[in-house]
């Protein structure tokens, strides 16, 4: 077994961010991944989407299913994080207003991105972009 | 307590998704962040909010969440009420506030849907 499904999402397009995800999540139950993992891959996905919206000048979305896991690969080309360590801390955000309007821009985006992956990665370099890896074991 | 219990004590308006008012709920969440939701929150909970775009049925629906309750009667606009239909998602409105919604919940024996 082996499904790749791409994606790409749009800077500040809050209308219909989310999409991705909502497809993501039905092919993961087409493919009959239990509801477990299902929700861990979409909440992951769902927070990366959404940080493509808010902080990225536009990014896609990979979803990779094989035998033993699935990968969501979530890479944007800017403007790149300056300080990761700071990112990854609970509550530090950069969100603007339109994003704290839709209940986003708590500073918990990346954090949740990593307690619901079983494996966590994620590089960026100003200028570059961020690519952010997340495995879910099956 | 059923999902028609829910409305019934919050005097709700059924907005969409009517046919889940028979299913069951065992938690609930209140909280106008959606982050917060996304992290905090268990499944197979009904959500209660002032929030009413359409990222908070995007958030419901990865988070595997059974349903919506607007607060403080908020009204929708008519995409996110199309958007929810298409869904088939329960959402409600009450006239309460967050904190009277809740705590009406809570004392009839709906718990928090805290995960931690």
């Amino acid at each position: 077994m082996s499904y790749e499904l791409a994606f790409e999402v749009e800077r500040g397009d809050f209308e219909t961010a989310g999409g991705a995800s909502r497809k993501i999540k039905k092919t993961l139950q087409q493919l009959g991944i239990s509801s477990k993992i299902i929700r861990k891959v979409s909440i992951a996905g769902y927070e990366g989407e959404m940080n493509l919206a808010i902080h990225s000048w536009g990014g896609t979305i990979l979803l990779e299913v094989a035998e033993t896991e699935i990968i969501l690969t979530i890479q944007d080309s800017g403007p790149g994080i300056p300080d990761l360590h700071l990112a990854m801390t609970e509550g530090w955000s950069t969100a603007g207003v339109e994003a704290r309007r839709m209940g986003f821009g708590a500073g918990m985006g990346l954090p949740n991105m990593d307690r619901n992956a079983d494996h966590f990665e994620i590089e960026s370099k100003v200028g570059n972009g961020t690519k952010i890896l997340m495995k879910f074991f099956l | 307590m059923k999902l028609s219990r829910v409305q019934e004590l919050l005097e709700a308006v059924v907005l969409s998704g009517e046919s889940h008012l028979d299913d069951e709920v065992l938690t609930g969440f209140g909280c106008d962040l959606m982050s917060d939701v996304l992290c905090f929150a268990r499944e197979d909970a009904v959500l209660l909010t002032g929030l009413i775009n359409k990222q908070v049925l995007n958030t419901v629906d990865m988070a595997n969440m059974n349903s919506i309750v607007f607060v403080r009667n908020k009204m929708p606009s008519e995409d996110v009420i199309k958007m929810a239909q298409e869904m088939n998602l329960l959402v409600m409105s009450t006239k309460y506030i967050l904190f009277e919604a809740c705590g009406m919940l809570y004392a009839n024996g709906l718990k928090g849907a805290h995960l931690r």
